[in-house]
């Protein structure tokens, strides 16, 4: 069997037919977005929470990452932030909001205090709920009518995905890193290449990584199409969980690894669909158009092969053209941050970087921590000392320039080297054009200006 | 939900591919705590200039094409998990999305606001694309007690999972059912060997 078999079939409350079962769900996230018309459909239907202890919520896509303490001064936002409050209050859920010190990204704050677990079923109305599959869960988004159907009876109607799985062997070049990883596999793979299917990321490369970067991997899944991606846990996996906050302790915790250690596709699973790539041929990506698929590795040109309508158009948006290279490319912003890279470590890498530098003065820099823990911690090791010095500011935690929602946005027109997940036409705002890479390369643009291929820029 | 059978309509053609849901509905609009009104900001900044004004040339701003279907091209509704983007196309008025390919949320969440994502090969999509493109007139039936749609001397059948298909017929939504099985759902619980 494979891992993802293991954990779908340990959850199956009852099948439909041969391709849908009822799968219940262990833990279940929701923030301010996508729930408030769940929470309205439990009021018409005059039912409440029926696993209280099963949910949690958190304020992170609408809020500011300035000035946290005082009201959101925009009103829609406001209002949706209180909404989350009144339902979290009048529902009895956990909510983590505005200045609790666990408020943050979602997918940020499950891992980091011990309630993303190997072996669960986890689900968020978003779609980089993905990202917990790094500690070996079966975790993906889903739609408002879903978030109503967990909050009532903790359970899903779900079609079984096709399992696929992505190999990466070797030993990663020098300035390559996760968030290279992935935008690579989804280059070669396309923006619809997983669709269908929930991936296990393997292979030397893989299990090398730390859980940050595996997470990074992880949340980018849903960018290649596929529902989730998973790794397999292990020691590195062991080791992140123990101790936090409300992870298991004694002799739960045996009994845990213990259950663990039993999560991993067997020698003999079958997948529908397999890949192997030797960590060798990835250099660090940048991508060019207006989907997570369209990456290339910095040295290479913007293809001139299968140039379609809707690439040309892409192209277009992003006022560039084809067999255009992209070093040396003058950028205005750079966004540091999001569910895919705002964790304690790209943050370390990034200070790490730029520490004794200056940016270039006609950048702006968003560094947005992923969670109040990244920041406290980011704080307490002077990360913050760092990035003042270097121009940079460390703001407060969110989804910020993520998604153009909340009031970081990137101005028409300009480009942003963003460690984010999702290039798409306006996702940093109306008429921002993305440019998606890992933190380094990020660090590196900040400083020089402009893009640059991180290799030559490191001892 | 509403119920879906039988539409006869023309189509309203976006020969796009990977159109993602921050397209449908972008984030900005995200804010609304009730699930009305999305339809006015559908393809919103396709729609509009950014002071505004109407972009001539989007198929949405001009009169010709009408109808309950829209014709997409591959990979639709890739991207964020939104079920604000099927909001949107419902209050639009758009009952079936017929495309080569949906990302696999956006279609989940189609169905479960009563709109059918009818996937049919390139083949046939780029078929509907011509006979649409010849003549914007053409009506398209979709049957979903049948699984077929019908453009001009065009005839295929599409695949629909059948427990979707009850629900969309009948109106049905998942909630029901999950609701009208607790006693499963709590002795699953008491049966688990492992648990957290």
């Amino acid at each position: 069997m494979t891992l993802f078999e293991k954990i779908w079939n340990a959850h199956v409350v009852k099948s439909i037919d041969k391709n849908r079962d009822v799968v219940y769900i262990d833990k279940h996230l929701i923030h301010e977005v996508t729930s408030p018309q769940a929470f309205d459909g439990l009021r018409s239907r005059g039912i409440g929470i029926f696993r209280k202890d099963r949910i949690l919520a958190t304020a992170d896509h609408n809020v500011p990452t300035i000035n946290q303490h005082l009201p959101i001064q925009e009103p829609l936002s406001r209002l949706q932030v209180e909404k989350l409050h009144e339902n979290c209050k009048q529902f009895d859920v956990e909510l983590y909001g505005l200045g609790h010190q666990y408020q943050g990204i979602v997918h940020v704050i499950g891992p980091e205090l011990g309630i993303t677990l190997p072996g669960m079923t986890i689900v968020c109305g978003d779609s980089h709920t993905s990202t917990h599959g790094a500690f070996g869960n079966i975790a993906f988004g889903i739609g408002t009518s879903q978030v109503e159907q967990v909050m009532a009876t903790q359970c899903l109607i779900l079609e079984k995905s096709k399992t696929m799985r992505i190999n990466v062997e070797g030993t990663l070049g020098k300035g390559v890193g996760a968030k290279d990883i992935i935008l690579f596999i989804i280059s070669r793979l396309s923006a619809a290449g997983g669709t269908g299917y929930f991936v296990e990321y393997a292979g030397s490369a893989i299990r090398s990584l730390s859980m940050e970067a595996r997470m990074t991997i992880c949340n980018m899944s849903i960018e290649m199409g596929a529902r989730g991606g998973m790794i397999a846990p292990d020691e590195t996996t062991f080791e992140y969980i123990k101790g936090r906050k409300f992870a298991p302790s004694g002799e739960k915790w045996e009994a845990a690894v213990d259950y663990w250690k039993t999560l991993y596709s067997d020698n003999d699973a079958v997948f529908d669909a397999e890949f192997t790539y030797d960590a060798q041929d990835i250099t660090p990506m940048v991508t060019y158009g207006t989907n997570p698929g369209m990456g290339m590795g910095i040295s290479e040109h913007i293809p001139s092969e299968n140039t379609t309508e809707s690439t040309l158009k892409s192209l277009n948006y992003m006022g560039l053209h084809v067999g255009e290279t992209l070093a040396g490319k003058r950028i205005q912003n750079v966004f540091i941050g999001s569910c895919t890279n705002s964790r304690i470590e790209d943050l370390r890498q990034v200070a790490d970087y730029v520490k004794g530098k200056q940016k270039a003065p006609h950048v702006k820099v968003y560094i947005v921590p992923g969670s109040k823990q990244v920041e406290i911690q980011a704080k307490k090791e002077g990360l913050d000392k760092i990035f003042e010095a270097a121009g940079f500011e460390l703001r407060e935690p969110g989804c910020s320039a993520c998604l153009g929602m909340n009031e970081d946005k990137i101005p028409s027109g300009e480009y942003c080297v963003s460690t984010s997940n999702r290039n798409f036409e306006g996702r940093q705002g109306q008429g921002a054009r993305t440019i998606l890479t890992g933190p380094l390369m990020a660090a590196a643009a900040a400083i020089e200006g402009k893009i640059v291929d991180i290799r030559e820029y490191l001892n | 939900m509403e119920k879906l059978n039988k539409i006869v309509s023309t189509a309203v053609p976006i020969p796009i591919e990977d159109i993602d849901t921050d397209q449908i509905i972008p984030a900005r609009f995200l804010k609304a705590v009730s699930k009305d009104g999305f339809g006015k900001n559908l393809f919103r900044d396709w729609r509009y200039h950014q002071d505004e004004r109407p972009v001539k040339d989007f198929i949405l701003n001009n009169d010709t094409y009408q109808g309950q279907i829209l014709v997409a091209g591959k990979n639709f509704g890739c991207g964020s998990s939104r079920e604000h983007a099927a909001w949107a196309l419902a209050d639009y008025g758009f009952k079936v999305v017929i495309s080569s390919f949906f990302a696999d949320i956006f279609r989940g969440n189609a169905l479960n606001n009563g709109i059918l994502p009818l996937q049919v090969s390139q083949d046939v999509l780029d078929q509907i694309f011509s006979l649409i493109e010849s003549d914007h007139q053409t009506l398209l039936e979709v049957n979903v007690a049948e699984q077929t749609l019908t453009a001009g001397n065009l005839k295929v059948s599409f695949e629909i999972d059948p427990y979707k298909k009850v629900c969309l017929i009948n109106g049905y939504d998942d909630i029901d059912f999950l609701l009208s099985i607790k006693d499963d759902i709590e002795t699953y619980e008491k049966s688990r060997v492992f648990t957290l």
